[in-house]
């Protein structure tokens, strides 16, 4: 039998508010432990919530960006349990009447977004890194009461390199908002899965499984995949899912049991009686909207039609804010057509910068843009241009200068390029026999021997157009 | 008694004003007579003055226990907080200190307000005045008990379902719960949050007003302080003139002590005297009070009281592991009408359960928050006893937890429709004080005051035998 997965993700994302969700203190980054606090945060005997506006708006933006129908009131919730980093003995959190709900982002519905605080950071002593077994734990509460927005998707993910995508498509959207950092590895975005699995056609819903807290793309599509082998395992050899709380580990791969049905907390959820209900005035929900930015989706759609973009390059920029800025930045420099500067920056430097930020690289939006103008012009060779950025990428620099420098200017003088093609005629005179004799397979063997020679300055077609010319054909 | 101590706190500001009495000497005598104390009511008491001048004129404060004041111990009466120093000073504290009013010492209470009786507190219980054999009333007991005994000239204290005004009522001075949201609950450490209010417990109806003026704030601090939307006047009048008092027939009279009935009776009449008409009025739900507050009231300390856990402040008791820490830590600091509470209140909001009890508490308590909106259509202000008894004699009702929770039978409903409401001495019972209680619409406590006032002059108490 065939069995498809369901998947549903839970997203925690911090948000880029100055202080925190519910005390005056400023987020931390990276302050020494325990300086970011006061005696709201620290849950101090006598101390009283108050929710931050700021985190209230920037949620808003998340709902309008999502699409959501945001709650005219919502309301805080107290969510009820013991751990050493939650000071209060409970989290503030919303519950049942969350500040948005439904939305969408691309095809994937959104079930609701709500406002709550994060915890604070545990520190365990001792090898297991677990407080079970450690000597002994310590708690920095500089992140504790850290405003964070919950994203809860609707089941409608189908695989696990389908959530990866889908979450770096929340993750751009996010960015471009403004509303967060969302950079994964230090814990600003967090992403929670709820996987079954169930055989296709079907109609109803498999028990599922929660596989906690991922924090890379990688490590996402891994686990949700290792997790749907083993669900299909165990129902293929009769057995029953069980739902539980798991974790994956990345290092060896393998999914184990954080707690089952049973050990599940009864939170007691109540409303939270130090708060006031979150009214939406329409002085926020104006600055809300006047804050929100052109998103992904949107941008992709203009530089299809207004710039003349395949639909794949497109996304491919707009869904990385960062190189799509770079793009449009790019773009207002001199002599650089939209379509070979997006393929330059989609093929080329993406390549080389990897990961890295293109605003925080040594290239400047209006290096790349001259260089793909001296490339248009003929001035330089793609071979060469290729060079060029591989200097700028290194030193950054001026694009002309580099090619004067090197060398790498386009050969436009035949005398120079015509003693290269004769030598390399000369080199392989059976090669030369062959083009003669019509077979221009081999042309491949003299253009590549013409380009070491000029280091990447000739220009392919110009080489085999004088060829041709040379051996009469 | 010395003559400094004979004077109300409105009269000693005023003799501090007009250059009669000086700020020290009256600071001292408090001092003396506070640290002389013999009925267990203060848990600490200061050497200096903090504050001078401003509009109470160094009139020195006696403070409940669980208001927050920087660097002085405040435990909320419980081993688990046994010798913390806060780093903060709770607002309504700071206010009164802006306005002059140096703290003169930490009063005794129920272990976090739980209690009609402060028999609960971890720090042993606190004695009566009037007789010393008998209990002060509760939570704000050790406030009471002060200013009754002339060791303080005001307290603050907390009413979260009659906190305030039943001790009041058993020690024979004024005590009065504002409106929900007229005081801010910043550094009050918490046991209800939706019922607690701050308040004045003092010798007359004048230093009620006088004090209640500079606590109430809107604070940024407390999401749920509105302030008030006027200046509270001192009282003036002497007439009740087309006031109109109503008597909820809906409450009932059972088991309450036929001296605390008839100083009832006998204070009505002397209303009408004074020109006001008693009418009958409806609480039809206000019966259930007591039902819907012992699961609103204990739901909400559970989780207020989960933050005690031993990992960053007061009691820890180490065990094995993180659970052991837990249970250990809760299991040495709480006493026993707190873990009483912390059970009902969990299992009132467990999952199953929620609905049956913790939900139905709270429509309970809309619909008698409505009961009092519609008998203020018809009347002024709605009457009873404070408390049904006079003081009972220290160990009397500690194995029957639910008669004394009855005790708080007249003032719980006031609490749980969040309305401002007093109590004034009505006499003696037996040779031991009774309380009367009035209250209002919400924000009306500028008018109770006026009524209590002209009362007040009226029934003639003199509370100044227990002031020695
Ligand atoms: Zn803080």
């Amino acid at each position: 039998m065939n069995y498809e997965p369901v998947i549903g993700l839970e997203i925690h994302v911090q948000l880029s508010t100055r202080t925190k969700m519910f005390c005056g203190c400023e987020l931390s980054f990276g302050e020494p432990p325990n300086t970011r606090t006061c005696p709201v945060c620290l849950g101090l005997p006598g101390a009283l919530p108050v929710a931050n506006e700021e985190a209230i708006r920037l949620g808003l933006m998340i709902g309008l960006a999502l699409e959501c129908d945001l709650a005219p009131t919502s309301i805080f919730h107290r969510k009820n349990y013991f751990y050493p980093d939650l000071p209060k003995g409970y989290q503030i959190s919303q519950y049942d009447e969350p500040l948005c709900r439904g939305g969408h982002l691309g095809d994937v519905r959104i079930h609701r977004v709500h406002l709550e605080e994060d915890a604070a950071k545990l520190v365990h002593a001792g090898s297991s890194g677990r407080i079970h077994g450690s000597e002994a734990s310590v708690v920095d509460f500089n992140r504790g009461g850290t405003p964070l927005a919950e994203i809860v998707t609707e089941p409608d993910v189908r695989s696990a390199e389908q959530a990866s995508e889908w979450l770096r498509l929340l993750r751009t959207t996010l960015r471009r908002l403004g509303v967060s950092d969302v950079n994964m590895e230090e814990g600003s975005l967090r992403c929670d899965a709820n996987i079954s699995i169930r055989p296709v056609g079907s109609q109803e819903f498999g028990t599922k499984t929660e596989l906690k807290n991922m924090n890379s793309f990688r490590f996402i599509q891994r686990g949700i995949e290792a997790e749907i082998a083993r669900q299909k395992g165990i129902v293929e050899s009769g057995g029953q899912v069980e739902q539980e709380t798991l974790h994956f580990d990345p290092a060896t791969g393998s999914i184990t049991s954080l707690r089952s049905k049973e050990e599940a907390h009864d939170y007691r959820y109540f409303p939270e009686p130090d708060l006031i209900p979150i009214a939406i005035t329409e002085e926020l929900l104006a600055s809300a909207r006047a804050a929100l930015p052109e998103l992904p989706a949107a941008r992709a759609q203009r530089f299809e039609s207004e710039l003349g973009l395949s639909a794949d390059t497109a996304k491919l920029l707009a869904f990385r804010t960062e190189y799509a800025d770079f793009y449009e930045e790019a773009l207002e420099g001199n002599g650089s057509e939209p379509v070979p500067l997006a393929n330059w920056i989609t093929n080329e430097l993406t390549a080389r910068l990897g990961d890295e930020d293109p605003q925080q690289s040594k290239v400047s939006p209006a290096a790349l843009a001259q260089l793909v103008g001296l490339v248009s012009e003929k001035k330089v060779t793609n071979a060469g241009a290729r060079q060029v950025l591989d200097k700028l990428v290194a030193d950054g620099g001026d694009p002309a200068a580099i090619v004067e420098a090197e060398g790498l200017g386009a050969l436009d003088d035949t005398g120079e390029l015509d003693g290269a093609i004769d030598a390399a005629l000369a080199a392989n005179p059976d090669i030369a026999e062959r083009l003669r004799s019509g077979d221009m397979k081999p042309m491949g063997v003299i253009i590549g021997h013409v380009m070491r020679e000029t280091k990447g300055r000739a220009d392919g077609g110009e080489v085999t157009r004088l060829v041709r010319s040379k051996l009469g054909l | 008694m010395t003559q400094v101590r004979d004077l109300t706190a409105a009269q000693a500001a005023d003799a501090v004003r007009d250059g009669k009495l000086s700020a020290t000497e009256l600071f001292d005598a408090y001092r003396d007579a506070a640290a002389a104390d013999e009925l267990n009511a203060y848990l600490y008491v200061a050497e200096e003055p903090n504050v001078s001048g401003g509009d109470l004129h160094g009139v020195p404060l006696a403070v409940k226990d669980l208001f927050c004041t920087k660097g002085v111990i405040s435990q909320s009466g419980s081993k688990i907080l046994e010798g913390y120093k806060p780093p903060y000073t709770a607002t309504v504290v700071e206010n009164l200190e802006k306005a002059g009013a140096p703290l003169l010492g930490k009063t005794n209470q129920d272990e976090f307000a739980m209690g009609s009786s402060n028999e609960n507190s971890a720090f042993g219980p606190v004695q009566n005045p009037w007789d010393r054999e008998r209990v002060p009333g509760g939570s704000s007991g050790g406030s009471a008990a002060a200013v009754a005994a002339g060791t303080a000239p005001w307290a603050l204290g907390t009413d979260t379902g009659g906190s305030i005004r039943q001790p009041a009522a058993m020690c024979g001075i004024v005590g009065l719960k504002p409106t929900y949201g007229a005081v801010s609950r910043f550094g009050m450490i918490a046991f209800a949050s939706s019922l607690d209010q701050a308040g004045p417990l003092t010798r007359d109806v004048t230093d009620a007003a006088l004090l209640l003026g500079h606590m109430v704030s809107k604070d940024p601090c407390d999401a749920t302080s509105i302030g008030r939307p006027d200046e509270i006047a001192l009282p003036r009048s002497h007439k009740l003139d087309g006031i109109r008092l109503g008597r909820p027939d809906d409450l009932s009279t059972e088991g309450v002590e036929p001296g605390v009935m008839e100083a009832y009776e006998r204070t009505l009449k002397l209303a009408e005297d004074l020109g006001a008409t008693i009418e009958t009025c409806h609480l039809p739900h206000a019966d259930h009070g007591i039902s819907a507050y012992y699961v609103i009231a204990p739901a909400e300390a559970s989780s207020n009281l989960a933050r005690f856990d031993g990992v960053r402040y007061g009691l820890r008791s180490n065990g094995g592991d993180l659970l052991s820490m837990y249970t250990h830590t809760r299991h040495d600091g709480f006493g026993a009408e707190v873990k009483r509470r912390i059970m009902l209140g969990t299992y009132a909001l467990s999952s199953g359960y929620y609905d049956a009890y913790y939900g139905r508490a709270q429509r309970v308590r809309t619909l008698i928050a409505t009961d009092f909106k519609q008998a203020f259509e018809n009347v002024d202000f709605v009457v009873t006893p404070t408390a049904p008894t006079t003081a009972f004699k220290i160990g009397e009702l500690a194995d029957d937890p639910l008669a004394m929770y009855l005790n708080d039978y007249f003032t719980v409903p006031m609490s749980l429709a969040g309305i401002p409401a007093i109590s004034i001495p009505n006499g003696l019972s037996d040779g031991r004080p009774t309380g009367f209680q009035l209250a209002g619409p919400a924000f009306s406590e500028s008018r109770i005051l006026d009524a209590a006032y002209a009362l007040e002059q009226a029934i003639g108490f003199d509370g100044s035998e227990t002031r020695k």
